[in-house]
C-alpha cells in the first residue's frame, strides 16, 4: 500500500468508508435540484440564447456587425478565444502532469476540472469559426480534396496549426475524461432504483465491470494517456501563441511568447477551477474531498505561474528597450500609457500584483479571499490578451491609421453568451456526472483518510 | 458432475489481496476478480501478464507520424508546391520545420484515440452493453473473487472463508 507520511495533511477529512464514498458521489446525482441550481441554470441559460442571438445576427449580416475595423482586424474574438482555451488548460495540467508526478491530491478535483477544460475548449472553438464569416464554409480549413484543384490548406500557417491543435486537444482530453468516468457511470448504473436512469447509466457505462485485467489496462491507459497529453496541452497554448509569434508585428514577434502562454494559461485555469469548485463543493456537499488543502495547493500553482507571467511581462520590456528597435519600444510604450494603458494597468495589477499575496498563508487558505483573487485573475487574464492583441494593433505604421476600438454590442452578447453556455454545460454535468472520480478516490482512502490515518500511526 | 461458479465477496482491498495470494498457493485458479477501484499488485498476485496497450500505444504514435508527414508531402510538395511567404516548396526536409507542429499533433492523435479503441475492444466494452460484474455491489465497496469448480466446492468454500471472505455463494452453471 501507498504510505503517507503522518505530518501531511489528510486529502479526505472526515471518517469515511468506501460506502460513504460511493453515496456521496452519487446524492447529487440521485436527488433533485434546489431551488438555486435553478436560479443559477436559468440566468446561464438566458445568456446563453442571448449569444446565441448575436451569433445568428452575425451570421445573418455579416462581421461588419462587430466592433472590427481596417487597423484592428482582431480583436474581442481572439482575445475571448485566447481567454478560453488558457482556461482550458488547467484541467489537463491537473487530470495529466500531476498523473506523471504521482500528485494525489489531484484525485478529487480532475473529474471537474477535465469537465472545466471541455466546456472551455468548446467555447474557444465558436471564436474562430464565426470570425470566419461564412461558417458554412468552416470545413475548408480540414486537408480534404476539393474543386479548386486540388487546392489545399497552407501547412506552413499557424492557423492552420491550430485547428489541428485544438481538436486534438479537445476530442483527446474528452476520451480521456470520457474513460476515467465510465467506471464511475457504472457505479451509478449498479445503484440505480429508477428504470430510466438505469438504462441512461446502463448506456453510459459500456458494461464496466471492473475485471482485474479491465483495471490493469485501465491504469496502463490512463498513464499513457497522460503522457500523450502533458506535451499536448504545452504545444496547444504554444501554437496558440504562434499565432502572434510568427508574425512581423511589433508587440507580437517575441520567442517569449511560447513559455510565457502556456504559464498564463496554466495561471487563468486554476484561477476558473478555484472560482467553479469553491462553489461546486459546498453545494453538492463534497467539502470533505476537497479540502482547504487542495484549495491551498492550487493558491500555491496560482502564485507560481502568476510568478512566471510577472517575469514574462517584465522580460518583455527589458526586451522591447535591449533590442534597440524603436517600433518594438514604441509599441511596449504605447502599452502602458497610451490611450490603453487602463487595460495594460489592470493586467499588471490582476496577474503581477495580486497573486503575490499567496505568499500569505493566512490569505491563501481563506475560501472567501480565494473565490475574490480567482475573478480577479481570470480579468486580468482577459485584460492581457486584450492588451497583446489590441493595443499592438490599433496603431500600426502609419499614423493615418491609427484608431481605437469599441465593441459593439454583439461583440459583447457573443462573450457573454459564452460564458452562459460554459456555465448551463457545468451546472448540467454537476448534476448528472459523477463529479468527483470516486474510483480513484478510494485508492487513498486508507493512505490519506483522516481516520485511516490516525489508527495507522497510532 | 456439474460445474459450479463460486462467488467469494470480500470488504475489504488488503484482505483480498492476500486472499488471492493464499488461494493460489492452495492451487485453487481464480478465473475473475472484480473490484469496486484499481487494487494495486492484484495483477502480480493473480498471475496476470502484464498488459501489452503501451506497446500498441506506441505503434499508433508512429502511424500518426507517418500519416502526418505523407499527407503534408503530398499536399505541400508533389501535388501542389506553392510559394508562401518565401519558404522553401521544393523538398520536404526544408520545409519541415513548418510542419513539426502538425506532426506532433497527428501523433497524439492517433495514439490517443487508436488506444482508446482497443482498450475498449480489448474489454468488450460498448454504449449500452449489459453490466460484466456480477454482483452490483462490486462497484461500490465489495471485492469479489470468482472460482470456477467441478464436482464438490466445499473445500473452496471453506478456504475463502478461511481467507477472510465475508459471503460466498454458488450457482450451478
Amino acid at each position: 500500500m501507498h504510505y503517507e507520511s503522518p505530518i501531511r495533511e489528510p486529502l479526505i477529512t472526515g471518517n469515511k468508508s468506501y460506502h460513504d464514498i460511493t453515496t456521496e458521489v452519487a446524492r447529487p446525482i440521485e436527488t433533485t435540484a434546489g431551488r438555486s441550481w435553478w436560479i443559477v441554470f436559468g440566468i446561464s441559460a438566458a445568456m446563453f440564447l442571448w449569444g446565441m442571438g448575436c451569433l445568428a445576427y452575425t451570421v445573418g449580416t455579416g462581421i461588419g456587425v462587430w466592433g472590427l475595423n481596417r487597423t484592428v482586424g482582431w480583436a474581442w474574438d481572439i482575445t475571448n478565444f485566447v481567454w478560453w482555451v488558457g482556461i482550458g488548460h488547467a484541467g489537463t495540467l491537473i487530470s495529466a502532469v500531476l498523473l506523471l508526478f504521482r500528485q494525489k491530491w489531484r484525485m478529487s478535483i480532475n473529474r471537474s476540472a477535465e469537465a472545466m477544460t471541455i466546456f472551455a475548449v468548446v467555447q474557444a472553438g465558436l471564436f474562430p469559426v464565426f470570425h470566419m464569416g461564412r461558417v458554412w464554409n468552416a470545413y475548408w480549413v480540414l486537408p480534404i480534396p476539393n474543386n479548386f484543384g486540388s487546392l489545399w490548406v497552407n501547412f506552413n500557417s499557424p492557423l492552420l496549426w491550430d485547428v489541428f491543435a485544438i481538436s486534438t486537444y479537445l476530442s483527446v482530453s474528452l476520451v480521456f475524461w470520457y474513460m476515467g468516468l465510465i467506471p464511475d457511470f457504472a457505479m451509478i448504473r449498479d445503484r440505480a432504483i429508477k428504470p430510466m436512469q438505469k438504462k441512461i447509466y446502463t448506456v453510459l457505462s459500456f458494461g464496466w465491470g471492473g475485471k482485474a485485467k479491465h483495471w490493469q489496462r485501465f491504469e496502463e491507459l490512463s498513464l499513457v494517456l497522460a503522457g500523450l497529453a502533458t506535451p499536448l496541452v504545452l504545444s496547444v497554448h504554444t501554437i496558440v501563441s504562434f499565432d502572434f509569434a510568427t508574425s512581423v508585428i511589433p508587440g507580437w514577434h517575441t520567442t517569449i511568447f511560447p513559455p510565457y502562454f502556456v504559464a498564463g494559461a496554466i495561471f487563468s485555469g486554476f484561477a476558473m477551477v478555484q472560482t467553479l469548485l469553491i462553489i461546486m463543493r459546498k453545494v453538492v456537499k463534497m467539502e470533505a474531498y476537497i479540502t482547504i488543502q487542495h484549495i491551498e495547493l492550487m493558491n500555491i500553482v496560482i502564485m507560481l505561474t502568476g510568478s512566471i507571467v510577472g517575469i514574462a511581462y517584465i522580460t518583455e520590456l527589458f526586451m522591447a528597450w535591449y533590442s534597440g528597435v524603436e517600433y518594438e519600444q514604441y509599441a511596449f510604450l504605447n502599452r502602458a500609457t497610451g490611450p490603453y494603458w487602463w487595460a495594460y494597468w489592470s493586467m499588471m495589477t490582476c496577474n503581477v500584483i495580486s497573486p503575490q499575496l499567496m505568499w500569505f498563508k493566512k490569505l491563501r487558505t481563506s475560501i472567501v479571499f480565494t473565490f475574490f483573487l480567482s475573478i480577479i485573475v481570470n480579468i486580468g487574464m482577459w485584460f492581457e490578451r486584450f492588451v497583446i492583441i489590441v493595443t499592438s494593433l490599433h496603431r500600426d505604421y502609419l499614423p493615418s491609421s491609427w484608431t481605437m476600438f469599441s465593441p459593439t454590442f454583439v461583440d459583447i452578447g457573443i462573450f457573454i453568451g459564452t460564458i452562459g453556455f460554459f456555465f448551463v454545460l457545468f451546472l448540467l454535468y454537476a448534476r448528472t456526472f459523477p463529479v468527483i472520480a470516486q474510483a480513484e478516490l478510494k485508492t487513498i482512502l486508507k493512505s490519506s483518510g483522516e481516520e485511516q490515518k490516525k489508527h495507522h500511526h497510532e | 458432475m456439474s460445474k459450479k461458479l463460486i462467488h467469494g465477496l470480500y470488504n475489504d482491498d488488503d484482505v483480498l489481496l492476500n486472499g488471492v495470494k493464499a488461494l493460489r498457493e492452495k492451487g485453487i485458479s481464480i478465473k475473475e476478480v472484480y473490484t469496486p477501484f484499481p487494487v494495486h499488485g492484484l495483477d502480480h498476485a493473480m498471475g496476470l501478464a502484464p498488459t501489452r496497450l503501451s506497446i500498441a500505444g506506441f505503434i499508433y504514435g508512429c502511424i500518426g507520424l507517418s500519416f502526418a508527414v505523407l499527407m503534408m508531402y503530398y499536399m505541400m510538395i508533389v501535388d501542389w508546391p506553392q510559394n508562401i511567404g518565401g519558404k522553401p516548396s521544393f523538398t520536404y526536409l526544408l520545409n519541415m520545420p513548418a510542419f513539426v507542429p502538425i506532426m506532433f499533433e497527428c501523433t497524439v492523435l492517433f495514439a490517443g484515440h487508436l488506444m482508446v479503441i482497443t482498450y475498449l475492444v480489448r474489454n468488450g466494452m460498448f454504449p449500452g452493453r449489459e453490466r460484466q460484474n456480477p454482483d452490483v455491489r462490486t462497484t461500490d465497496d465489495m471485492f469479489m473473487v470468482e472460482i470456477e469448480a467441478d464436482g464438490s466446492s466445499d473445500d473452496i468454500t471453506s478456504a475463502l472463508k478461511a481467507t477472510g471472505a465475508v459471503e460466498v455463494n454458488e450457482k450451478e452453471l
